[in-house]
């Protein structure tokens, strides 16, 4: 490829650049643009129907964009991940995706998730296979540092007492995070999560805001989530992006985007004409505070 | 007024008198429909030629039987508020079985190992044997591509006729002997089994049932219209009987008998192939427990249980389907070229979609992914057919009627569970229940 690869500013982990998904005549996203950063929890929020799944789905390689680019910086450089096959955005462009429905290898044990996620070092540390059956080669070693790690991940959900039980036996709450957990076991730079609060009661949503956070902080993996609670999204996100109708309206901190009008009104339903009104109403409570 | 259960029980039975009776009526007038035509009207050959003769005295013995039976089951075992418990095994039960499979596992292998030498075998029992072996050998071979990957494949004995073709084709063209021959029908086993792979990569389910299934048939229609290659449906004779590593089992000076000073036994022979099929089977049974320990089998296994999860933890779904494809169609291939040497003649008579059918049923009736099980369905499937071969006429009809028992009481097969591949603390076997049968 001797095109020239667009250069990203530093802190910025993925572009996503005038992204536009059609299916037949409907336009689910429309010429979407917003940054990802290093170091950041960034939000997609929107009514339902905005097409924030569409976005995932393009940047996790589940969709071919219709147009648009995805520029994103990982372990080995800047990738477009709009030319990678499905399985290589994990591969090699290091992005880790969770299931609005969990996805989880329900008939295999916790542990067992959390290595088929470590696939492919342990393939390597097999010599594909064939090393692995006779026996030789690094593969006993490799397996045991994969289990370490299984292990870490599972301490750090609180699920490593219930390591050998099936993944569909575990209590829902326990299912997110363990999907959570498969999916950062693949080392990834970006973590997308769709909906990870959905069903959770409020003492598992507190929990898993705290596991978001390490996996910030301690991790150093940004993370891209979509989510309908806003108790999480407000208290969490560094970022957030707003979609309607497949177009971005605003994107900024979870104050600016709280007191954005447009924001508000795409929440509220109310007409593009009365945009005006509830921007005055905004402004004017905000005088009176 | 208090009614003691007693009481209760008998109140409700004569309520439900004549719902019994109606139940009973139904299921009588449906006998009615389908002995009225296969019994009642019976075509027969007469100087005027085919006339329809009607016999209705059986159909009424059958209808009255429905009838009294269904009635006495209504009011004796199916009386009404009885609890269903079709196809539940619970948890402990379940737990016992899989530690009855690790420990009964050793046992019967070295049950085969000794079974030959015993003073009492006869040359029946070993032959049998060698035919019982040969299909834990598919049944295994077909159970990485079923049960472990979810693959559902009804053209497997395509891949047992491709091994034997080549051992037979290779040896008569080319002079090759069995053992340059077992490894290379392996691999060309394999090879084709890629090729079935490419195309049907997108097909789930019923529909990469339907294309596999096609594509038996194509092998075995290949094979029997291209006479000038093949022999047509007159098949291969003569294929060369395999040697001890060179050594021929005749009688003359330089055969096996003579060379280890032994008195010449045309037993020699079959006892080899016995040992050779056993060993055949268990470096498939090897070569299974050592993939499900490795990352290509819990590929294998996270793809039956969720293709799309999959290729977002970055597993390449083409490549795992391939090589599972390929390496249950090699098994096959090496079981084929067995099947040549043993025979020393082959058609395509032996490639018919009843042997896929059998081969699934043995992996069905086992339980998918069960090693263990399907070696038991093996050996009661192939060895009671054969036992059942004096009552010729009932063999099917008990066939049939032990897979439908079977399906009603463990769904799953006999040992549904499934074993973890790797465990921390404890290793616990998860109920069939929870684990996917896969969708392809």
């Amino acid at each position: 490829m001797t095109e020239e690869l667009p250069a990203l500013p530093d802190d910025v982990l993925l572009r996503v650049e005038h992204l536009t998904m059609r299916f037949g005549g409907l336009t689910a996203v429309n010429d979407v643009s917003f940054d990802v950063r290093r170091g950041e929890i960034t939000a997609l929020i929107g009514p339902n129907g905005a097409g924030k799944t569409t976005v995932f789905n393009c940047i996790t390689g589940f969709y071919k964009p219709t147009a648009g680019r995805l520029p994103l910086k990982s372990h080995e450089g800047v990738l477009l991940l709009e030319r990678l096959r499905d399985h290589q955005i994990s591969r090699k462009a290091n992005v880790a995706r969770t299931f609005q429905n969990i996805r989880l290898f329900g008939g295999m044990t916790a542990l067992e998730n959390l290595l088929v996620a470590q696939h492919e070092p342990l393939m390597k540390a097999s010599g594909l296979t064939v090393l692995g059956v006779l026996g030789i080669g690094g593969f006993n070693r490799a397996e045991r540092q994969a289990i370490e790690k299984a292990k870490v991940w599972l301490e750090r959900i609180g699920l490593i007492d219930r390591a050998d039980d099936p993944a569909a036996d575990l209590p829902y709450g326990d299912q997110r995070r363990l999907e959570i957990a498969r999916a950062m076991c693949t080392n990834p730079v970006l973590l997308c999560l769709d909906e990870p609060a959905a069903g959770l009661n409020p003492r598992e949503s507190l929990e898993l805001n705290a596991l978001l956070r390490s996996i910030r902080d301690d991790d150093g993996a940004a993370v891209l989530l979509i989510e309908h609670d806003m108790s999480v999204v407000m208290e969490i996100s560094d970022h957030v992006v707003v979609l309607d109708y497949g177009k971005k309206i605003s994107d900024g901190s979870p104050k600016a985007v709280r007191d954005d009008p447009k924001v508000i009104a795409a929440y509220l339903g109310v007409e593009d004409e009365e945009v005006a009104d509830v921007e005055r109403e905004v402004e004017g409570a905000e005088a009176a505070r | 007024m208090p009614q003691t259960p007693a009481a209760d029980a008998q109140a409700s039975t004569e309520a439900s008198f004549p719902a019994a009776v109606r139940d009973a009526a139904v299921a009588a007038l449906i006998a009615l429909g389908l002995s009225a035509p296969m019994m009642g009207l019976v075509p027969v050959q007469s100087p005027q030629g085919l006339v329809l003769e009607q016999r209705w005295a059986p159909v009424a013995i059958a209808v009255a039987v429905v009838f009294a039976g269904r009635l006495l089951l209504n009011l004796t075992l199916w009386r009404p508020g009885r609890v269903k418990r079709v196809g539940y095994v619970p948890p402990k039960l379940e737990a016992k079985l899989a530690g009855l499979a690790r420990f009964l596992g050793p046992l019967a292998i070295a049950g085969a190992v000794a079974m030959p030498l015993l003073p009492f075998t006869e040359r029946y029992a070993i032959d049998l044997g060698i035919l019982v072996l040969t299909y834990v050998m598919l049944g295994w071979g077909l159970n990485i591509v079923v049960g472990l990957a979810g693959l559902l494949d009804l053209g497997y004995v395509a891949f047992y006729a491709v091994g034997a073709y080549s051992y037979a084709l290779l040896a008569q063209y080319f002079g090759l002997s069995f053992w340059i021959c077992l490894p290379l029908a392996g691999i060309l086993a394999a090879f084709w089994g890629v090729i079935l792979g490419f195309p049907v990569l997108r097909l789930r389910g019923d529909y990469l049932a339907i294309v596999t299934l096609a594509f038996g048939e194509i092998i075995r229609i290949v094979l029997l219209n291209w006479y000038w290659v093949t022999g047509g449906p007159n098949g291969i004779s003569g294929i060369p009987r395999p040697s001890f590593f060179g050594i021929d089992f005749d009688r003359g000076p330089d055969g096996f008998a003579a060379t280890f000073g032994l008195d010449y036994s045309p037993l020699h022979r079959i006892l080899f192939l016995y040992y050779l099929i056993l060993a055949l089977a268990l470096l498939t049974n090897f070569v299974t427990i050592r993939l499900r320990r490795l990352p290509i089998g819990r590929a294998w296994e996270a793809l039956r249980e969720d293709e799309i999860a999959c290729r977002s933890l970055g597993i390449n779904t083409v490549t795992t389907k391939l090589t599972a494809f390929a390496i249950g169609a090699s098994f096959a291939g090496f079981a084929g070229s067995f099947f040549a040497t043993r025979q020393g003649f082959i058609s395509p008579e032996s490639f018919v979609f009843m042997e896929s059918a059998m081969i699934l049923a043995i992996v069905v009736l086992g339980g998918m992914g069960s090693q263990f099980g399907v070696a038991i369905a093996a050996v009661v499937m192939i060895g009671g057919f054969e036992l059942f071969r004096e009552f010729s006429d009932y063999r099917m009809i008990t066939f049939g009627l032990v897979m439908v028992l079977v399906m009603i009481w463990r769904p799953r097969g006999l040992v549904s569970s499934r074993s973890p591949s790797v465990f921390l603390k404890e290793k616990k076997a998860i109920s069939g229940s929870l684990v996917q049968e896969g969708h392809g």
